[in-house]
């Protein structure tokens, strides 16, 4: 079927009368038909209110050939009925979940309808029979970390079904953007997912100087990818650090757990905090580097290298971390697929999607890391992609450094384009981050959509579960690493 | 195993002495200055620009339970009245002192005697983060690696409240898990401390307003301690703990 959707570009933006509205039957099975004929991908399902009707998006990614694809349909608001995707697509599962939490749009025939962030979590889905009992934990778990309800049916040490209930963190971003100002945003994009401050801040900004219709410096270029693959290494390191510790590899956990802080220090050295906090805005990036600091990096990620490789081959060749590793949590790529995965547990599962290869941005646009794929999909491979990413992204930031351009890396970036959308996606360390907004007749933001890859990838969790024992879990767990706080919002 | 031996051998002793010898390096941003002298008539700029509104002019303050060390401030004074230090040390013992004005700053005192008695050489305490972004659990998390090594300070992270002495808060406090943490608050045994990490849970942070949050750890429990920060730096942290336990020199 012939379908006039509009094509998009990552990070720049269209009027709103550009974008093709359809009838909803057709609207669905462009959807469908597109995802399961042409390879494509939800990317978001959104929904804005619209007085007497909700109009719906529907945002897909052709990852194959990097375009981007969007229509959208309106809904009445005295019916806000509709035949579900799910049963057809699963991968629209999660947001036809969080559509019905938050505008009330029922997708009949869904099948496991409840809200996913709002705090009433009964019922659960349940296994019944002899011998099967239930494992309950969370919302406050016994490490550091963030808060979760997970509802486990097993059968002795067998796990039937996992079901995760999220939503603890749930602060209201989403409504927030609206009414706040840009420092206020900016801040807030920030707080998003503490761990990918700079994939949310990047991808926040991009989307706004593609609604302003600027670009930025090349150095202010550099350096986000400088900042963003940082965040990438530390990320990966310290998770490495967490599955040694979890298989009680001890050796491993330490140096890891050092090394993480490494590149922490040097993500503090380029912007001031830890985390990359304050570094990247709309128009640039508010530091820069002096020529002494970049030759200093440079040693120190000489050095970090050679450490990193001793400690991981340390790590992937001792057996009794294999023996637990191997065929542990497998998730196929047809699985994959289907549940829409995205990021490096895509990439494990033999997935080729990149956003810094299929949608490039910024600095990726002249290079980039080659992409890293592995097809076994257990923890294994979601453990030792990140090493293989580790080390692209050392040896592309160790070349990317002796080449900085010179240049101002900041230029005012306001005053944006009214009643318009923009579409920005980065590869964050997690995968596809992707914000969405949408700005009224005076060009003030009206409607802004974060999609942390943890939304699509929680259900990655669930099932590389089903089969495995309970003590699998924190291997399982910790090889996803999702975001608490990037999903809840 | 020689494998083992020998990484062991290449790392080396990594743990860093506390206090650290200097400070951190710029650009690190630490506690901020200020001298009202140079600040232009009627100008409110840094007010006007703070994400979080921890600006206050006549005099001029910055209140660190709200700053999120941005340096929106710092960008558009034109007279260099605010600067941010290399300073890690931003605990107090009371939401009033967070407020700083000038370059002075009255950081943490010691526990009352009797908690102090208890908990000076052993303390033991449950983190719970109650929404925010992670960001301060990282840094919680990253106390106990082997460059920060908490635990030489007889200070544990436990996974039970009812192992603990006291919590520690992050994050704004939801309301989803406003339950969940008065639960545990209540699970931790008389007297307990409570410790409040981060901007979000001393005031909202950037959440602060929202209808899904609390605007901070006081909304559940009486708090001992302020630990300001976004995310706070582990030595900024470890600093607090140790103040609140009388072990560093006062000042």
């Amino acid at each position: 079927m012939k379908i006039n959707s509009a094509i998009l570009k990552n990070g720049v933006a269209m009027a709103l009368h550009e974008i093709p509205e359809i009838d909803f039957i057709s609207w669905r099975r462009w959807i469908i038909e597109s995802c399961q004929l042409a390879k494509g991908r939800v990317i978001s399902l959104l929904a804005e209110d619209h007085g007497d009707r909700m109009r719906l998006y529907g945002l897909l990614g052709i990852d194959d050939r990097g375009e981007l694809r969007l229509a959208g349909t309106d809904l009445m608001k005295n019916d806000l009925r509709y035949p579900s995707l799910t049963p057809d697509l699963p991968e629209a599962h999660w947001f036809e979940r969080e559509l019905y939490e938050q505008h009330n749009i029922l997708p009949e025939g869904h099948p496991w309808l409840k809200p996913i962030r709002r705090g009433d979590y009964a019922p659960f889905y349940r296994v019944e029979g002899e011998e099967i009992h239930e494992v309950a934990v969370g919302p406050v778990h016994a490490g550091i970390i963030e808060p979760g309800h997970f509802r486990f049916q097993c059968h002795g040490e067998k796990v039937f079904h996992l079901e995760i209930q999220l939503g603890y963190q749930h602060r209201g971003i989403e409504t927030m953007f609206p009414k706040a100002n840009p420092s206020r945003q900016a801040v807030l994009a920030e707080s998003i997912a503490g761990d990918t401050v700079v994939g949310h801040a990047l991808c926040y900004a991009h989307a706004m100087e593609g609604l302003a219709d600027k670009s930025v410096s090349v150095r202010a270029k550099e350096l986000r990818v400088v900042a963003l693959e940082l965040e990438r290494m530390a990320n990966h390191v310290g998770d490495l650090g967490m599955l040694s510790s979890d298989v009680g590899f001890l050796p491993a956990s330490a140096y890891f757990g050092r090394l993480r802080g490494e590149f922490l220090n040097l993500l503090m050295e380029l912007t001031g905090n830890r985390y990359g906090r304050s570094f990247i805005r709309p128009g640039g990036t508010l530091l820069d580097l002096s020529k002494e600091k970049i030759l200093d990096f440079w040693k120190r990620l000489e050095k970090s290298e050679q450490e990193f490789r001793d400690v991981s081959d340390l790590f992937f060749s001792e057996t009794s971390v294999l023996a637990r590793f191997e065929q542990t949590g497998v998730i196929s790529a047809e699985l994959a697929r289907t549940l829409g995965l995205v990021g490096f547990p895509a990439r494990a599962s033999g997935i080729g999607h990149d956003v810094r290869s299929d949608y490039p941005i910024g600095a990726y646009r002249v290079h980039k890391p080659p992409m890293v794929r592995l097809t076994t999909g257990d923890v294994y491979a979601r453990a030792r992609i990140r090493s293989l990413e580790v080390k692209r992204s050392l040896e592309f930031l160790k070349e990317g450094l002796k080449a900085l351009t010179v240049e101002k890396t900041f230029l005012p970036c306001d005053r944006f384009k009214f009643s318009s959308l923009v579409v920005s996606l980065v590869e964050g360390w997690r995968g596809e981050i992707v914000h969405i907004a949408i700005t009224d007749s005076s060009g003030k933001i009206r409607l802004f959509k974060i999609i942390d890859p943890s939304f699509h990838n929680w259900q990655g969790l669930q099932m590389a579960m089903r089969d495995g024992q309970i003590s699998d879990f924190p291997l399982c767990n910790k090889s996803f690493n999702l975001s608490y706080a990037g999903h809840d919002l | 195993m020689w494998d083992i031996l020998k990484n062991r051998w290449r790392q080396g002793y990594r743990t860093q002495t506390f206090p650290p010898r200097g400070s951190l390096p710029p650009p690190f941003r630490g506690r901020p200055a200020m001298d009202s002298r140079k600040c232009a008539d009627d100008c409110r700029r840094c007010a006007e620009v703070c994400p979080t509104d921890a600006i206050s002019t006549d005099p001029l303050r910055i209140d660190l339970g709200r700053c999120l060390f941005c340096q929106e401030c710092v960008r558009v004074c034109s007279g260099g009245a605010i600067a941010f230090s290399q300073d890690y040390r931003l605990a107090t013992r009371c939401e009033k002192d967070l407020v700083l004005e000038g370059d002075k700053m009255r950081l943490a005192q010691a526990l009352e005697k009797k908690r102090l008695r208890l908990f000076k050489c052993s303390l033991k305490l449950r983190v719970v983060c109650a929404g925010g972004c992670n960001g301060c659990d990282l840094e919680l998390q990253a106390l106990n690696n082997v460059v920060f090594d908490l635990s030489r300070f007889g200070i544990q992270f436990v996974a039970s409240p009812r192992h603990a002495d006291g919590l520690i808060i992050t994050g704004p406090v939801t309301v989803n898990m406003k339950l969940a943490l008065a639960k545990t608050y209540e699970a931790v045994p008389d007297p307990k401390i409570v410790i409040a990490v981060g901007a979000c849970a001393i005031s909202g942070g950037p959440f602060e307003g929202s209808d899904k949050v609390l605007n901070g750890a006081h909304s559940v429990a009486p708090v001992d301690l302020f630990i300001a920060g976004c995310p706070p730096h582990p030595l900024t942290i470890l600093d607090g703990l140790l103040r609140l336990l009388g072990r560093m020199k006062e000042g």
